[in-house]
């Protein structure tokens, strides 16, 4: 999965954690979780679940620290998906 | 010194009515919400029956966003918030605010989260999978969701507090919200309760033998309080709310004031003197009503309707006992008394808020709801009171003082004085 491809994948698994869709339509690997995307801080734990469900991967503890923006949500996603394979 | 209390919104989510106009229209015209529930058969319990709201899941996204909606699984908490904004919405006011709202706080009861929505987490666990749970999971468990949600979506920054008092939670609820604005800790206060009988609480009860369950294939007479063949509740479910606020307070908003709360008391029988885990100690209920009285500063005598505990267990001919004598009054002097549970059955903590928003309507309106089902009246309770006192048909009637009460688990009272309101 090209790094695109899995941006735009998640983006649905986001969609149910931010009112912001507008915001969402137009995010890029810069856009922060909490500050632009104004997701609640207690619900990134469930973006991961999500995630982790969504790409049949597992995400430790360490790599969900990482994943504060989009940018690096799809590096920790690449990764685990790399790894599997 | 005393403030003056009022209420100025209400919200109710009922087995026979979601919303005021629907409530107040099923229980003008004795409209049972009670039906027979296919599952409860399946699992061999000994009642079928019970009062469920017809509540739609998907309606909640009117109240809160959609961030919130998703992963929302307690019933009891959507309950909750439906009456508690619905109340909030009636007594005119937006539910946005950028900052909080100090001068308001909430009382809101509840017994038990949600245990059909926790089933899952216990699976889960049990499966080594609780890294699955999420973040939605705690909020909803801890007995302070509904309140929190509630206060939450409305940034209510008073007092916020969570009550539970078996069956007497949600008239206790009211009381404490009350307190607060005669005392002058708060200008205005979200009342009420929420209780949803999931199959796991509702077969508890089962096996205690508690519940009704010779009218399995006649569900809307399964409710009997009162009657010879009261043989035991029906569980309902639902949640009720009101916006109290502190006169002065009210008039300058300009809000519509539905009624007045006098006064009203909490108490326990200590599970002395005949009082158990289960049974009233009869000088404690008398005590309650009596304080109550004191404190609204009324006579028995000034009393016109009962609104009463009344489940349709063999408890109802000591509670009407137990009236008459806090009252000083019997026969063809008792007030008029009736049990909405005759109509929606006992909904345990969500009672208390559900019959008084009851009793406001019938102030505010002018009538008494009939007692549905009572066929058969116990000879017991027809030594102690005249029928007459006990309608079957709505009553088109004025009503300025309504006496509500509420008696639980734990041997724990609740009673509370409602006035029609004079400036």
């Amino acid at each position: 999965m090209t790094r695109t491809e899995i941006l735009n994948e998640l983006k649905k698994v986001i969609s149910p954690y931010t009112v912001n869709k507008d915001q969402l339509a137009n995010i890029d690997e810069q856009t922060d979780l909490i500050k632009d995307l104004k997701i609640n801080s207690a619900n990134l734990v469930d973006i991961i679940i999500d995630a982790e469900a969504k790409y049949d991967i597992e995400i430790d503890y360490d790599s969900a620290d990482k994943m504060v923006n989009v940018g690096t949500c799809i590096d920790v996603i690449s990764e685990k998906m790399n790894e599997k394979a | 010194m005393k403030k003056r209390v009022v209420v100025t919104g209400m919200g109710v989510v009922a087995p026979n009515g979601i919303g005021i106009p629907a409530f107040l229209n099923a229980i003008q015209n004795g409209i049972s919400g009670i039906r027979f529930i296919p599952h409860y058969r399946e699992l061999n319990f000994s009642c079928q029956v019970a009062g469920m709201p017809a509540f739609e899941w998907e309606s909640l996204k009117n109240y809160i966003s959609e961030v919130t909606f998703h992963g929302l699984k307690g019933t009891n908490i959507g309950y909750g918030l439906a009456a508690a904004l619905d109340a909030w919405a009636d007594s005119g006011m937006p539910y946005d605010t950028d900052q909080p709202r100090w001068e308001t706080g909430c009382v809101f009861g509840n017994s038990i989260a949600d245990t059909e929505a926790m089933k899952n987490v216990i699976a889960k666990v049990d499966n080594k999978e609780a890294r699955k749970l999420g973040s939605r999971v705690v909020e909803q468990a801890m007995n302070s969701g509904v309140t929190s949600y509630i206060s939450g979506r409305l940034g209510l920054g008073n007092k916020v507090i969570t009550n539970s008092a078996a069956c007497a939670t949600g008239t206790q609820a009211i009381l404490m919200g009350y307190e607060a604005i005669k005392d002058g800790y708060a200008q205005r206060m979200l009342v009420g309760s929420a209780e949803h009988v999931d199959t796991y609480v509702y077969g508890s009860f089962d096996s205690m033998r508690v519940l009704s369950r010779k009218f399995n294939d006649e569900p809307e007479k399964a409710s009997r309080p009162l009657s010879s063949t009261a043989g035991g509740f029906v569980p309902g479910s639902g949640a009720g709310a009101l916006i109290l606020e502190e006169l002065d307070f009210a008039l300058e908003r300009g809000a519509r004031v539905y009624a007045e709360i006098l006064g009203g008391n909490t108490n326990s029988g200590g599970q002395r003197q005949g009082g158990t885990m289960t049974a009233a100690n009869s000088a404690g209920v008398i005590r309650c009503v009596t304080e109550s009285m004191n404190m609204a500063g009324i006579t028995g005598d000034e009393i016109d309707l009962i609104s009463g505990h009344l489940t349709a267990t063999n408890a109802d001919k000591q509670e009407i006992q137990n009236w008459c004598q806090a009252l000083g009054r019997k026969g063809g002097d008792f007030p008029l008394t009736n049990s909405l549970k005759s109509m929606i059955g006992h909904a345990l903590s969500a009672a208390g808020s559900i019959e008084t928003v009851a009793s406001i309507l019938q102030i505010e309106h002018g009538f008494v709801h009939p007692n549905i089902n009572l066929d058969d009246p116990n000879p017991e309770i027809l030594n102690l009171v005249s029928l007459d006192k006990l309608p079957v048909e709505m009553l088109k009637k004025e009503v300025n003082i309504v006496a509500k009460a509420n008696f639980g688990f734990g041997d724990v009272n609740s009673c509370l004085i409602l006035s029609k309101y004079n400036n």
